[in-house]
């Protein structure tokens, strides 16, 4: 008799959906205030929504597949919009879209704690995906910084908390 | 997998071609581009238009307590801004004397467009903003755009009712810039923190912190003459050892930027001989000195100087080249708070009027240059004119 081995506490894992106009709503929402806010307040681009609701999307819905599509649009959207190469963006929140929804079948991503832990080491590998892609495809040499980086991610990882419980009254039952 | 193939593939597309940098967003990804833009701006214009619609409402009909302060301020300034324009007159005129006899050639600003600033790249990896202006309104890429505290970047992605501007420190900026003492030219880059580095002056050259920085010319986008910042830091490149990195304080604020100005059109002209200038009469002189002294009625054909008809009803017309960024920059803000194309000229020795040298030679047909008409000497009872007062070309 074989055991699945899980870390989740719970006994069955809660697979959630969205409606249309959130799962389109929500990710152009957020990408307009990523590139309208800095307007006035330009400290405001330590926090990446977009990458936010990428996570929060592929850890509720907990299917490898829509997750990496979540983030590749999200991702090509905000490529579009910065000027830097299309794909960027695109290639780094793809597979972090898959490896949050991987996480969301095994881990409780419904306690605040967690959120905060998840949000933070995604924001870390995105980081390190994107700076990866930058150096080996487009040839550009940006320098990792450690304190930029570490400051980004407990900003991202204090920002979810918040964040994602207001997210959650979207969630439909599957 | 497939996901990441095709952008694998769509981004080796984009960057296989690094020695023709304007066409990196041709191609397929031009498309999408268009489509993001197309989807975002027109939100975040009506955004921004409605905050400025409270924020006019506000500053128009409840905060007016200061105007009279703000207007006596004003009028002494103006008072003070026209007696250091005498003061220079005399070292521009031979200035300019000595340019035309060395068949000198200088860029001007001939026309301008003023744009909001609706949105950013939204990303820290690259630094730009996107401006409600776009072809529609005769904007091309590597146009230069500008504030007047200095340069800001230039136009990079132009779609039809918006574009795309690079500011001056992101890494892929560059512009020709000269230190103001040293007179030493060199390269401003930006950086991926987002300053801004010279790093390509010798490190036997004498720099100090405070030093300031005008554009060169060098780079034909932005024109000479245009303040960029201050050096705040002077120390040797440890990528370029012989090298000195210098950082640069922008003068321009390109974290908080709401309006700018978009320099569509650069004239390029011999400076106008001032050949007139020993014939200007003592009378002419007496009252540019003494602004508050009205000008008496001239007879007609008094001179190559006179002017007939009652002077306060005549139009303003400025005679004076000034070589205050003062000055310039005062027009500069009157343009932007006019919101819309205006003619001016800057380049430290410049100030806008509608007349035109016969000496001028534009880059575009049709425009008349904003190069005021030295051959005339100006009529100190009317203020110098705003570059909003010019109908836009």
């Amino acid at each position: 008799m074989s055991v699945a081995v899980s870390y989740t506490s719970r006994e069955e894992i809660d697979v959630h959906r969205f409606s249309l106009g959130v799962s389109v709503g929500v990710p152009l929402l957020a990408l307009f205030i990523q590139v309208f806010l800095p307007v006035r307040l330009s400290l405001l681009t330590v926090f990446d929504l977009p990458l936010l609701v990428t996570i929060f999307f592929a850890v509720s819905r907990r299917r490898p597949v829509p997750g990496l599509i979540t983030g590749a649009l999200i991702g090509t959207v905000e490529d579009a919009l910065s000027g830097r190469p299309i794909g960027l963006n695109g290639i780094a929140k793809t597979m972090i879209g898959y490896l949050a929804s991987s996480v969301g079948v095994r881990l409780d991503v419904d306690n605040p704690g967690s959120r905060f832990l998840m949000t933070f080491g995604f924001f870390l590998i995105h980081r390190f995906i994107y700076l990866v892609i930058d150096l080996g495809l487009v040839g550009a040499s940006e320098p990792w910084n450690w304190g930029h980086v570490l400051v980004g991610g407990l900003s991202n990882g204090l920002l979810a908390v918040p964040l994602f419980a207001v997210l959650d009254r979207f969630k439909q039952r599957n | 997998m497939a996901v990441l193939f095709v952008q694998v593939i769509m981004l080796a597309t984009q960057v296989r071609r690094p020695d023709n940098p304007k066409n990196s967003s041709s191609g397929g990804t031009r498309l999408i581009r268009v489509w993001a833009v197309t989807v975002f701006t027109p939100v975040e214009r009506a955004f921004i238009g409605t905050g400025h619609f409270f924020r006019n409402t506000w500053h128009n009909y409840v905060d007016l307590h200061d105007v009279r302060k703000e207007n006596a301020r004003l009028q002494q300034e103006l008072q003070r801004l026209r007696m250091e324009q005498v003061k220079w007159k005399e070292d521009a005129e031979q200035a300019h004397r000595l340019q035309a006899l060395l068949g000198f050639k200088e860029r001007f600003i001939s026309q301008t467009v003023a744009a909001q600033v609706i949105g950013t790249s939204g990303s820290e990896q690259s630094r730009m903003i996107y401006i409600d202006k776009g072809s529609r309104d005769g904007l091309r890429p590597d146009m230069a755009v500008i504030t007047p505290d200095g340069i800001v970047g230039k136009v990079k992605d132009v779609y039809s009712s918006s574009s795309q501007v690079l500011l001056i420190n992101d890494r892929d900026s560059g512009a020709g810039v000269k230190l103001t003492k040293s007179r030493l030219q060199g390269i401003l880059h930006g950086t991926p923190q987002g300053e801004t580095l010279v790093n390509d002056i010798m490190n036997d050259e004498k720099i100090e912190a405070g030093e300031e920085l005008v554009t060169s010319g060098g780079d034909r986008i932005y024109p000479k003459g245009l303040p960029v910042g201050a050096v705040t830091n002077v120390a040797m490149d440890r990528d370029n050892p012989p090298f000195l990195a210098i950082t640069v304080k922008p003068a321009a604020n390109l974290s908080r930027l709401e309006e700018v100005l978009v320099v569509t059109k650069i004239a390029e002209e011999s400076p106008v001989e001032a050949q007139n200038s020993g014939l200007t009469r003592a009378a002419d002189i007496l009252a540019q000195r003494l602004p508050t002294v009205h000008k008496t009625e001239e007879k007609p054909g008094g001179g190559p100087s006179a002017q007939t008809g009652n002077a306060s009803a005549t139009p303003s017309t400025p005679k004076k080249p000034t070589d205050g960024t003062a000055v310039q920059n005062k027009q500069t803000k009157k343009a932007i708070a006019s919101g819309g194309s205006t003619a001016t000229a800057t380049n430290g020795v410049s100030t806008a009027a509608p007349s035109q040298t016969p000496t001028s030679k534009t880059k575009k047909t049709g425009p008349k240059s904003a190069r005021p008409d030295a051959t005339k000497t100006a009529k100190p009872e009317t203020p110098p004119p705003s570059t909003t007062e010019n109908p836009p070309e």
